[in-house]
């Protein structure tokens, strides 16, 4: 598919997204939804989840140049539906032009995505509406201090995983689950990856149908890392094969970015605190070695498909 | 104009096409399926413009309905008991977002245990959400007060969503002759929406619906959604007055039935009144100075008025169809709040809880609590609360019981 961009310095040098949202410093999400909307732009209207963005608009402030509506935690793909339905029926109508015309974005975390609005999506998706969903992954109920979600990694420690295994359960894949509703499209992101992020959301900007957006989110409050490592934490969630950047497009799945040579999974994991207890004091090798058993598995699996 | 016999969820469905509706987010729940399917049918057959979307959760019908009006077209939707609960954080939610549309509620009775039949407690419970309240009991009502309903949230001193309830089974399935305006008519009355500043445009980008920090903002959005549920007081009595001038049906906030002239008075919401009305008369003719009062609009509260209607009255019996456990009829606290402290309240304000999932409430209960008031005001002692419910449906309940545990011994000893 053609892209306007090839290189780093193709990429939009004029940023949309105002300044001075109450963020944590080093948001993976905030980072993802900069460069997200410098290429969706403001011709749009966010449909709101309760989560850590439900924050960007606090009254009587936005950082949006386009239009913002909070809904629900559960709720926000209904939103959707209702604005573009609303939006349809005065474009066929003649009461509004098509420059009046605006795409609807749902923006919700692993939360709202991965659990509580996953029969809303779903109905979206059945229905066929025309939306993007853009989800920030941070791998946790984060807005409320990192409790474990749907989204939460096996082995992490959170606020209702502190004990000595971390997190029992494994990340649900919401990336096959949007796929077997067999959408317009589907695809991962991560900000510290920009050019395979923009190309993904001019991709998405030029499809019509259900289009899902899952950026993960590195989280340095509730990861446990330094503010200025999320662009590194990024790199190496893609490097170590852990976040694999794909896209679900016309029926099939394609890596885009596929690691020549994985570094090993412990690379990431050591340096984020909600790790940490699989290092000191002293190494979980069980627990480490299956991490990384099942990276390789997935990879193994990808290059027997390809 | 024609006359024509509708149930009272076809005469809703005429409502709504009368309204000019442009958008129905649906979900289906008894005793509110009717209203759809008769709406997606016309929709289907390019009867109406528009169009009808069937959602996957009431949540989601009404966080589509007000998103959409949101976005500055005339929303209408329709639902009942367990799903109006379903959907109740929306409610709450979208009030605020002083988005008008309107919603039809067919009353039933909230489980546990689950039931079809109708009470007031499903819409009971939304009360305090910001949405107006309209209560019906007759199936013209229920057409007439959507346009109407259409009026009043659609106004700009108001802005608010407005639920137009009606009892399911008794209203919903009843066929009653119902007058259908005349469409140029009824579009004449209702007008078109003008959604002011309030839409999703590229030329005008709006947020909506945002957080707001700290207890002043929130304190001053929250009173003025309150403040315009009360400005809707005055508008609705405006607009009624309109509507008889269109259509020569003239409503007013409260329904007064033979109450000039009464010392005792029933107060009831909804279409069991009408069993009150027939009680009435029977009373009458029996030598009691008896009236009926009937609050049509529930939210706004119409509280000058039900102190002026029930002034000087020797005794009123408020009549709840529900039940606030631990507390007894929701109606019977709002009148008695409404007439506290007045210097010609009646002295006597007697509370009965009856018709709880559509457990009908017979003539000779309605004659029995008239002489309940007559010895209370005699006393001047206000009779306790009561809960009515007869020996005869004791025995049938009892009964049940009876099946129930011989069915269960039965089946573990001898087979």
């Amino acid at each position: 598919m053609s892209t306007v961009y090839e290189r780093m310095k193709d990429l939009p040098s004029t940023h949309l997204l105002g300044t001075g949202t109450p963020m944590c410093a080093g948001c993976g999400g905030l980072e993802a939804l900069h460069e997200i909307y410098d290429v969706l732009g403001g011709k749009t209207v966010f449909v709101n989840a309760a989560g850590c963005m439900t924050l960007l608009s606090v009254y009587p402030f936005t950082p949006f140049r386009g239009s913002w509506l909070y809904t629900s935690m559960a709720s926000a793909p209904a939103g959707a539906q209702g604005v573009r339905d609303a939006l349809d029926i005065l474009l066929e109508q003649g009461r509004i032009g098509v420059e009046e015309n605006l795409e609807a974005i749902v923006l919700s975390g692993d939360g709202a995505a991965y659990g509580m609005g996953l029969s809303a999506t779903s109905g979206a998706i059945e229905r066929n509406l025309n939306f993007i969903y853009l989800c920030y992954d941070n791998e946790g109920y984060g807005n409320t201090g990192q409790q474990y979600s749907g989204a939460t990694p096996h082995g992490a420690q959170t606020a209702t995983s502190r004990g000595f295994a971390g997190y029992a359960g494994y990340k649900k894949d919401l990336f096959s689950i949007w796929a077997a509703h067999k959408p317009a499209y589907v695809a991962t992101v991560i900000g510290a990856e920009p050019l395979d992020l923009a190309r993904k959301i001019e991709t998405a900007k030029n499809l019509r149908g259900p289009r899902l957006i899952l950026a993960l989110a590195p989280c340095p409050t509730g990861w446990g890392f330094d503010p200025s490592q999320t662009v590194e934490i990024g790199r190496l969630a893609v490097h170590t094969g852990l976040w694999p950047l794909k896209e679900y497009l016309d029926g099939k799945v394609a890596h885009t970015k596929v690691p020549s040579k994985r570094e090993p999974v412990e690379e990431y994991l050591k340096r984020q605190g909600r790790f940490s207890h699989l290092f000191v004091p002293e190494r979980k090798e069980d627990v480490l070695a299956d991490i990384q058993a099942r990276v390789d598995a997935y990879w193994q699996a990808v290059e027997t498909r390809a | 104009m024609t006359r024509r016999l509708l149930t009272g969820n076809g005469a809703a469905a005429w409502g709504a096409r009368l309204a000019g509706i442009d958008y129905v987010p649906a979900f289906p729940i008894t005793p509110q399926t009717e209203i759809i399917e008769t709406l997606a049918a016309w929709f289907d057959g390019n009867e109406i413009a528009g169009r009808l979307v069937m959602l996957e959760s009431e949540h989601s019908m009404i966080t589509a309905a007000a998103a959409a009006a949101a976005t500055g077209v005339r929303v209408f939707t329709a639902t009942s008991s367990q799903g109006l609960l379903y959907g109740a954080e929306m409610i709450y939610t979208v009030a605020g977002w002083r988005a008008p549309f309107v919603m039809v509620n067919v009353s039933r009775g909230l489980a546990s245990p689950i039931t079809l039949e109708p009470d007031h407690n499903d819409i009971l419970a939304v009360r305090d959400s910001g949405f107006l309240q309209i209560h019906c009991a007759t199936c013209q009502e229920v057409l007439d007060h959507i346009l109407l309903a259409y009026r009043l949230a659609e106004h700009k001193e108001v802005r608010l969503p407005v639920i137009v309830n009606q009892d399911g089974f008794y209203l919903s399935f009843t066929r009653e002759p119902v007058d259908i305006p005349d469409r140029n008519a009824a579009a004449s009355f209702v007008g078109p929406f003008d959604p002011e500043t309030l839409c999703f445009r590229n030329s005008r980008p709006e947020s909506q619906a945002v957080v707001v920090l700290g207890g002043s903002p929130y304190s001053y959005f929250r009173y003025e959604s309150h403040m315009a549920a009360l400005r809707a007081l005055n508008v609705y009595e405006q607009i009624a007055s309109e509507f008889a001038d269109h259509f020569g049906r003239r409503y007013q906030a409260l329904e007064a039935y033979q109450l000039e002239d009464a010392e005792f008075a029933f107060v009831m919401l909804g279409c069991f009144a009408t069993k009150a009305k027939a009680a009435v008369n029977g009373l009458r003719a029996a030598g009691y100075r008896i009236g009926l009062l009937r609050p049509r609009l529930f939210r706004p509260f119409p509280v000058e008025a039900i102190r002026r209607a029930l002034a000087g009255k020797r005794a009123v019996a408020v009549i709840d169809q529900n039940l606030s456990m631990g507390k007894g009829g929701i109606l019977h606290t709002e009148t008695a709040s409404a007439l506290y402290g007045q210097s010609d309240a009646p002295p006597i304000l007697a509370s009965f809880v009856g018709g709880l999932g559509g457990r009908d409430i017979a003539a000779e209960e309605f004659f029995e609590i008239a002489k309940l008031l007559g010895e209370a005001a005699d006393r001047q002692e206000t009779p306790p609360p009561r809960l009515l419910f007869t020996d005869t449906e004791l025995r049938e309940v009892r009964k049940l019981q009876l099946i129930a545990h011989v069915e269960q011994t039965s089946g573990s000893g001898i087979l």
